[in-house]
């Protein structure tokens, strides 16, 4: 192979054709876990936030989509407070999702 | 795919196209890259087709890619513009007719400029006098030489020799037509067929016996992206998206590829040797590439041209398959044989991705 | 004298308002200029959020016609003479009708998709608009082009609304809850199948339809993401790729359907320009009718004697249509008690 000083982009893009086979385990274990509307409180009030890039809502986002590159890192840095739960304008169960997350990924 | 459906749609974008007298100006890139492509545009309308296509060896390029590279501001792009048209009026021709894209596009965004700004208009012809002495008046018909082309397709098929099928099942060729980004883009209306899906070239393979290709990252750009292209740090930005058109075609196994624009053919050619030298992989049949075409070559392999005397010698993608496919003959001896039949050299063979 | 109203429109606007006006003891006269009765409303399936039959919903207004009303079908209105407070309407049948006050209620067009030439309407076999998808449900067979069930549909909101490039800036209001009782039906006929929704807000403005969105979300899985579809094409195999971002992550995204669905908008039909013109009456920048006033004469015009009512004045969905057809009712006997020929 010859290398000409670059190399072909990889692409930035979610797939969502590839195997979401995560996000449908944690759906199975906590059904809220689809019915985010995105508003944010949970990031906001986050113990955890407020001091490291940790993004709740981001997190299950990303795991809806197949994004899972940095999740397990990510989830790690969850205190299990439950402070999200408390504010969640959809009554989701928070810390379940956590522990799922860890049970599906590992 | 709903051919009706499209129809529709491409009887929304119709454009005049006229039949005869036009000034010609070439692109400052597409005889280096396919030489014989311009000089095939000339010889079928002139030879063939009995028309009047006027050449002056003044004209310069249209400024375009230094104005897409950021690097020539607009006035100046304008005034050179200008020259060409003052050329143009000085010769007392009326339909102007780019071989480039990116200068048709340049042209018709000029004009739609100074259509809604007129002190510009009036200011760049104070500019060109200033500087050259020269007057112009604007064409009243802009046209892209793949109009033409388009316009007289059913006339180039009645007098071709061969037509775009495979002649071992009788098939249609599957052909991708790959239409610059600067036809329609920016103005949708003056291009055959629109923007979304242009008929310009697919009016053609039809014409031509042909069967369009219709992929999902069909209205992609070809990699090109001059910026991308151009400084070596973003060229991985560049391939990539040539990679992603090719991803996305080769579940449709196309025989070919025809192309309206100086840098999609030459990309879409070239890329496929690199993608095939970096990472292995090919899109043709047997380790082949897919071959890439201007229409003016295209035109001219249905006419009965001599594929060597309109340089598909020098594609990187070997044409072999093609023609072999719609059964031209042709002397492999020949093939890289200059003028008074002196021995061009050969060039040397990639590794992965087979050539003849 | 018996006092006549004509009502221009057999939608569920007009025939509601016919029926109530009849009761009332006024002789009406409905055009309708197609076929049947019904308009929009009879060529639906179910109806959000209680997923009751359209058809229940037509049947049970079409019962409040009495025979005495005056019904022409086939037949519109090309021109208007104003006599005093009295009208006389041409109509296209060259037949002239005499009549004290006009209602009009030509309620919404449906956005013709073919418009988003980038969305594939009409060109690729598995795109369909969610009244084909209607259309589907109501015969029972939801199925792709190629006779095979869907494992992946999506569902695109906005479809000619809030689009400059269609002309029409407006929210059309009762798509998104549209989406989300076709995308729960959809989950209803395949379980297993991936469903989801490309919503720029979810404008879930009624009663019970958030609860109905959270029931796609929690009982039915379905994905909603955020992000208007820029690009459809299609696969060897007749399936759609889009080309959307997700906004909330921030990155482009690609997903592979069996059938997307297209939620067109409504519009205002393309015959209130005529209309406008015959019966003198004013179009807003987004081409429905303008009322006197949009708080309290809503159901009056510019004009004397002549009524608004329904969707041709702006989106509505069932329960605010047949509210403001009732509210006229009571507009035009206010307006033919006070006035004597």
């Amino acid at each position: 192979m010859i290398n000409f000083g670059y190399n072909i982009n990889k692409s930035s893009r979610i797939d969502l054709d590839k195997d979401l086979n995560i996000a449908k385990k944690i759906v199975k274990i906590e059904p809220s876990f689809r019915t985010c509307i995105g508003c944010g409180c949970c990031t906001s009030t986050c113990s955890a936030n407020n001091f490291t890039v940790f993004n709740l809502r981001k997190i299950q986002l990303q795991i809806n989509r197949g994004e899972l590159q940095s999740i397990r890192k990510e989830v790690e840095k969850c205190m299990l407070c439950g402070k999200c739960q408390m504010i969640c304008p959809r009554g989701i169960n928070t810390r379940n999702i956590i522990l799922a997350i860890f049970k599906v990924i590992d | 795919m709903i051919v009706d459906g499209k129809r529709k749609i491409w009887k929304d974008y119709q454009k005049e196209i006229p039949d005869d007298h036009y000034f010609y100006v070439r692109s400052c890139i597409r005889q280096n890259f396919f030489p014989a492509s311009e000089v095939m545009f000339l010889k079928i309308m002139r030879d063939e087709l009995a028309c009047d296509i006027y050449e002056n060896e003044y004209h310069t390029t249209c400024s375009g890619i230094g104005y897409h590279c950021d690097v020539v501001p607009m006035e100046t792009t304008m005034t050179v513009i200008a020259r060409q048209f003052a050329l143009m009026t000085e010769a007392g021709y009326k339909n102007y007719a780019a071989s480039c894209i990116t200068s048709f596009g340049l042209y018709s965004e000029v004009i739609e400029t100074w259509r809604h700004f007129p002190d510009l208009l009036k200011k760049i012809r104070k500019n060109l006098k200033e500087a050259t002495g020269r007057e112009f008046e604007i064409p009243e018909y802009l046209s892209h030489a793949s109009d033409i082309i388009y316009k007289v397709r059913h006339d180039i098929a009645a007098k071709g020799k061969y037509r775009l099928i495979n002649r071992f099942t009788g098939r249609p060729l599957k052909v991708v037509e790959h239409v610059g980004c600067h036809y329609s883009k920016m103005f949708p209306h003056k291009g055959i067929g629109g923007a979304e899906y242009p008929y310009v070239l697919a009016g053609m393979i039809e014409a031509w016996g042909g069967e369009v290709v219709d992929y999902p990252e069909r209205r992609h750009c070809c990699g090109f992206g001059f910026r991308q292209y151009f400084i070596k740090a973003n060229r991985g930005y560049s391939i990539a998206n040539t990679h992603k058109k090719f991803e996305s075609m080769e579940p449709f196994k196309p025989d070919m590829i025809i192309t309206n624009c100086p840098g999609c053919p030459y990309f879409l050619d070239r890329w496929q040797y690199a993608i095939a030298e970096m990472e292995g992989k090919t899109y043709g049949e047997d380790g082949h590439g897919i071959p890439v075409f201007t229409y003016e070559e295209v035109a001219s392999i249905v006419l009965g041209y001599n594929p060597w005397d309109m340089g598909l010698q020098v594609h990187q993608v070997a044409v072999e398959p093609l023609l072999n496919k719609i059964g031209i003959s042709y002397n492999p001896e020949e093939k890289y044989k200059g003028f008074n039949n002196e021995d061009m050299g050969h060039p040397e063979k990639p590794v992965n991705l087979k050539t003849y | 004298m018996i006092k006549r109203v004509a009502v221009i429109g057999g939608g569920i606007a007009g025939m509601e308002a016919a029926g109530l006006l009849a009761s009332r003891g006024y002789d009406v006269l409905l055009v309708e200029k197609e076929q049947d009765l019904g308009g929009n409303v009879a060529k639906w399936d179910r109806l959000f959020p209680s997923k009751t039959p359209a058809s229940d919903i037509v049947n049970k207004i079409k019962l409040g016609l009495s025979p005495s009303i005056k019904v022409l079908t086939n037949r519109t209105v090309t021109r208007m003479i104003r006599n005093n407070d009295n009208f006389a309407l041409l109509l296209s049948d060259e037949t002239l009708e005499k009549v004290d006050a006009i209602l009009v209620t030509t309620g919404f067009q449906v956005f013709d998709a073919l418009r988003k030439e980038e969305y594939g309407y009409g060109i690729y076999d598995n795109v369909i608009t969610s009244v084909d998808l209607e259309r589907m449900f109501a015969s029972k067979k939801v199925l792709c082009k190629n006779g095979k069930e869907p494992k992946c549909v999506a569902f695109i909101h906005c479809v000619g609304s809030r689009d400059e490039k269609v002309n029409n800036h407006y929210c059309s209001r009762v798509c998104c809850i549209t989406a989300v009782k076709q995308a729960i039906e959809m989950k209803e006929l395949y379980p297993t199948a991936d469903v989801y929704c490309f919503y720029m807000d979810l404008r879930m403005f009624g009663r019970y339809y958030e609860d109905f969105y959270h029931d796609a979300q929690a009982k039915y899985s379905v994905s909603f993401v955020r992000g208007r579809l820029s690009e459809a094409g299609e696969t060897h195999d007749n399936k759609i790729v889009l080309k959307a971002e997700d906004t909330l992550i921030g990155k482009p995204l690609k997903v592979t359907v069996d059938m997307l669905v297209l939620m067109t908008g409504m519009e205002s039909p393309d015959t209130t320009e005529n209309l406008s013109a015959c019966l003198e009456l004013e179009q807003g920048n987004d081409r429905f009718i303008t009322p006197a006033d949009p708080y309290i004469h809503n159901n009056c015009t510019h004009r004397r004697g002549i009524f608004v009512a329904g969707a041709c004045t702006a989106p509505k969905n069932i329960p605010e249509t047949l509210a403001d057809a009732r509210s006229a009712v009571v507009a035009i006997e206010d307006y033919l008690f006070t006035y004597t020929d």
